[in-house]
């Protein structure tokens, strides 16, 4: 089991060890990744797991609590036989604060002092480090491969022995008699851990609170703990600062013994990384630099993904029209052609854009510059109640939610993660603009303008400010309700620059890669083979199905017919047609009649799928991007009474649906897949779809009003 | 005087930190006690948060935590000596 401090290259250890074989898994019970993986080292074979990082085992919440139970084994984790404690080596001081609690617990444990090529000048001595510890402590350079022999070896000979000895800190005599009353009330899967009870008296003291998020608290202990913070309260002293300056203390006093040389504040390392920052986190020259960056990730999702993804539309199109015509023609054809291979291209396709956003992801991560990102906007984000670095997922958001919320990973907290992830699919992704381009040229005139300004390009202009406002109030709004926590303040460390690794970040694209695929992709293929059934059953009889020939269309174009005279489209008389047809009583309000809402019911799959939805409602196939038939189709379209069935205000009304609902079951297959639970998604669709419709009732209902 | 009142490159000694419940113990865990150095290093161009720099590492924390900690700065001269360890027999503990 590998532990330690955030950034201090536990992760590219772990792959290190365990090469190709590591697996993506989960810690039971809350949505924190869980990596394993088996290492063969001399005959010998054992599973190395990476535990997410923290500064210090005290918890406050249910996810900080998972390295405890983790190194315990308690909670369902199976108990580890040995932790390696991943130390900064640049960062002694802090990281051994770390190590010394993990000591304490008396857990087996070998210290891996990483970054070893960083204090090349001054490097400490591990002898005297082990001897002080009483533990193996090992060199190793994680991103050069160096040091993995010796920590294996290390490794297996600490298995092979029990631990001897625990750190002597010297607590207060009277922090020792409340740690007694503590231990009196651990619970019994606590001491069945066989670890020291006063270091796990110690975690209940410094972790439980009044207002704690804990799981698995016994009253009792609780109360204790309580009772016994009162109580030293009463007196005038200061349990947390007896813990944390003791161990400190311990800490501090051996600290300078372990280098030659007097350690300097400010090393060469973090000399040069000053350097760079004073460029990078310039008032200007800082913001220029992060415009540039970000208009770079989101150029590359925008459109250097463009030419992939149109191969693999292209690809998916040849292998459907190649099925397709070698099988013959029937119901198994269609399922296979539209539904299957449909589906699987309804996966793949968003393969270029998560592979491109986690390629910046992690050369941003990894070069440090994603922390200061988080510094660079935090002012902003706080004021929306998000996290620093919720504004590359946002960002993202521009091009697809799907990429967008996979990128909420790089949040630690769980409410941070949700609340960026329900507001990002209102962000105007490039799924909206063929619905919005062809609302707009359909209903609006390419001469008209407003103030100077023409209509169509304003308006295109003025859903993505809607979209942008509206999100903006979605954080603020939800993060003071649904996701209520307690706000935390913001801890963010702003690591040195480092040169960032290929090998790691293709290997974490890879694995996002292939979490996307197979969890969230299996239920996207679900989901499309439902929606190509409800849109194609049951099939209108055979005399029903008159063809929508070009002649008819030019007819239609050229001298409307009313409705009712239109042939029935094989698509009208599936379920999913009948249900837009249902709905029509509900949506008539908004300025829709049942076409839309057959299109409405279509654009789940995805919101461009509207396009040729309607397409297939007016009788219309084989759109091209344009689809200026079916424009003309939308335009001519007229009432009984002969008035224009979409109006401009119509039109209006249904952008702002699709600006607002979450027409996207991609979107709700990945929020299920990193939430781990239906509910989020659930909630995500109810409070979108509520939203969109109050809001478009609202400009249609307002408009008509105001006599539009 | 308060770490959110220091100028960008002074150096200080933490005095005291006061404050409550989990984030106060949690600057605490991360090296900020009474006796300890720390040095601005840089504001966010937007003006919050703070970069710090404690025991070697770099730490951000918004101003509005950062005047939960009293310092007093450090002279130029008496900054080259080391910097003062956390006092153990305050505590009253056994060595």
């Amino acid at each position: 089991m590998i532990v330690g401090n955030p950034n201090v290259g536990k992760t590219t250890l772990f792959n290190r060890l365990t090469g190709q074989n590591a697996r993506v898994g989960n810690y039971p019970g809350v949505t924190v990744e869980r990596r394993s993986g088996k290492v063969l080292h001399r005959g010998k074979q054992f599973e190395v797991v990476d535990v997410p990082g923290s500064y210090s085992l005290s918890a406050r919440s249910a996810e900080e609590q998972i390295a405890l139970q983790a190194i315990l084994g308690l909670s369902g984790n199976p108990r580890p036989s040995l932790c390696v404690v991943v130390v900064d080596a640049g960062q002694l001081g802090r990281n051994l604060y770390f190590a010394v609690q993990l000591l304490e617990l008396g857990a087996p444990v070998v210290v891996a002092v990483n970054m070893i090529d960083e204090v090349s000048d001054n490097p400490p001595d591990l002898r005297a480090l082990s001897k002080l510890l009483e533990v193996p402590c090992v060199a190793t350079d994680a991103r050069r491969g160096r040091g993995k022999d010796a920590l294996l070896d290390a490794i297996a000979d600490g298995l092979a022995r029990e631990p001897v000895a625990r750190p002597r800190i010297a607590y207060p005599a009277a922090l020792l008699s409340d740690l007694d009353a503590v231990r009196a009330e651990l619970p019994e899967p606590f001491l069945e851990t066989k670890r020291d009870p006063q270091a796990l008296a110690l975690w209940a003291l410094t972790s439980i609170d009044p207002d704690d998020e804990l799981e698995g608290i016994p009253d009792g202990l609780r109360k204790r703990v309580l009772g016994v913070r009162e109580a030293a309260n009463e007196n005038g002293r200061d349990l947390d600062l007896e813990i944390v300056g003791s161990r400190y203390a311990f800490v501090d006093r051996h600290l300078p013994g372990l280098f030659a040389r007097v350690i300097e504040a400010h090393p060469p390392k973090r000399r040069a990384s000053e350097r760079v920052d004073k460029l990078l986190l310039h008032p200007v020259f800082g913001f220029l630099a992060f415009v540039a960056v970000m208009l770079t990730v989101f150029q590359a999702l925008f459109s250097w993904s463009e030419p992939a993804i149109s191969l693999i539309e292209d690809g998916m199109a040849w292998l459907s029209g190649v099925v397709a015509a070698t099988l013959p023609e029937g119901v198994l054809t269609d399922l296979i052609v539209q539904g299957v291979l449909g589906g699987v291209g309804n996966v793949v396709v968003f393969l270029p854009q998560i592979v491109l956003l986690f390629l910046f992801i992690g050369l941003l991560e990894d070069t440090g510059y994603m922390a200061r990102v988080a510094f660079l906007m935090d002012r902003v984000m706080k004021s929306l109640g998000l996290h620093g670095r919720a504004f590359v997922p946002m960002l993202s958001g521009f091009a697809c939610a799907v990429p967008a919320i996979l990128a909420t990973r790089t949040m630690e907290r769980q409410k941070d993660r949700l609340l960026t992830m329900l507001v990002i699919p209102l962000m105007t992704c490039s799924a909206r603009i063929p619905v919005y381009s062809l609302i707009i040229a359909a209903l609006f005139p390419a001469s008209a303008s407003f103030g100077g300004v023409p209509v169509q390009a304003g308006l295109m202009v003025a859903m993505y400010l809607f979209a942008m406002l509206t999100t903006l109030a979605a954080a603020g709004i939800l993060g003071r309700t649904v996701v209520r926590g307690r706000r935390i303040p913001l801890l963010l460390e702003l690591p040195p620059y480092r040169v960032p690794s290929l090998p790691a970040t293709l290997r974490m694209v890879r694995d996002r890669a292939r979490v996307f695929l197979t969890e969230a992709g299996t239920v996207i293929l679900g989901c499309t083979i439902v929606l190509w059934a409800l849109l194609s059953f049951p099939k209108p009889p055979e005399h029903a199905r008159e063809p929508a020939p070009t002649a008819e269309v030019a007819a239609a174009v050229a001298a409307p017919a009313p409705a009712a005279e239109a042939p029935v489209t094989p698509i009208e008389y599936s379920i999913g047609g009948r249900l837009g047809k249902a709905i029509e009583p509900l949506i008539a309000p908004l300025g829709f009649d049942w076409k839309l809402g057959i299109g409405i019911v279509g654009a789940f799959a995805a919101r461009e799928v509207f396009v040729a939805t309607m397409g297939l409602v007016f009788g219309l196939e084989d759109l091209d991007e344009e689809a200026v038939p079916l424009r003309e189709r939308m335009k001519a379209e007229r009432k009984p009474d002969g008035s224009p069935t979409y109006t401009p205000l119509a039109g209006l009304s249904l952008m702002v649906f699709f600006a607002l609902s979450c027409q996207c079951m991609s979107t709700l297959a990945v929020v299920r897949r990193e939430t781990r639970s239906w509910r989020w998604p659930a909630f995500m669709f109810a409070y979108m779809t509520v939203l969109a419709y109050v809001a478009s009732l609202v400009v249609y209902q307002g408009g008509r009003l105001l006599g539009l | 005087m308060r770490l959110a009142e220091l100028a960008v490159g002074t150096e200080a000694s933490v005095t005291a930190v006061s404050g409550t419940g989990s984030f106060r113990r949690r600057l605490l865990e991360l090296g900020i006690l009474p006796g300890t150095r720390v040095e601005v290093i840089g504001v966010a161009p937007l003006g919050d948060p703070l970069e710090l720099l404690v025991r070697g590492s770099s730490l951000s924390i918004r101003r509005a935590e950062a005047a939960s900690v009293e310092v007093t700065p450090i002279e130029a001269a008496s900054a080259a000596e080391t910097a003062p360890l956390f006092d153990e027999a305050r505590l009253g503990g056994e060595p």
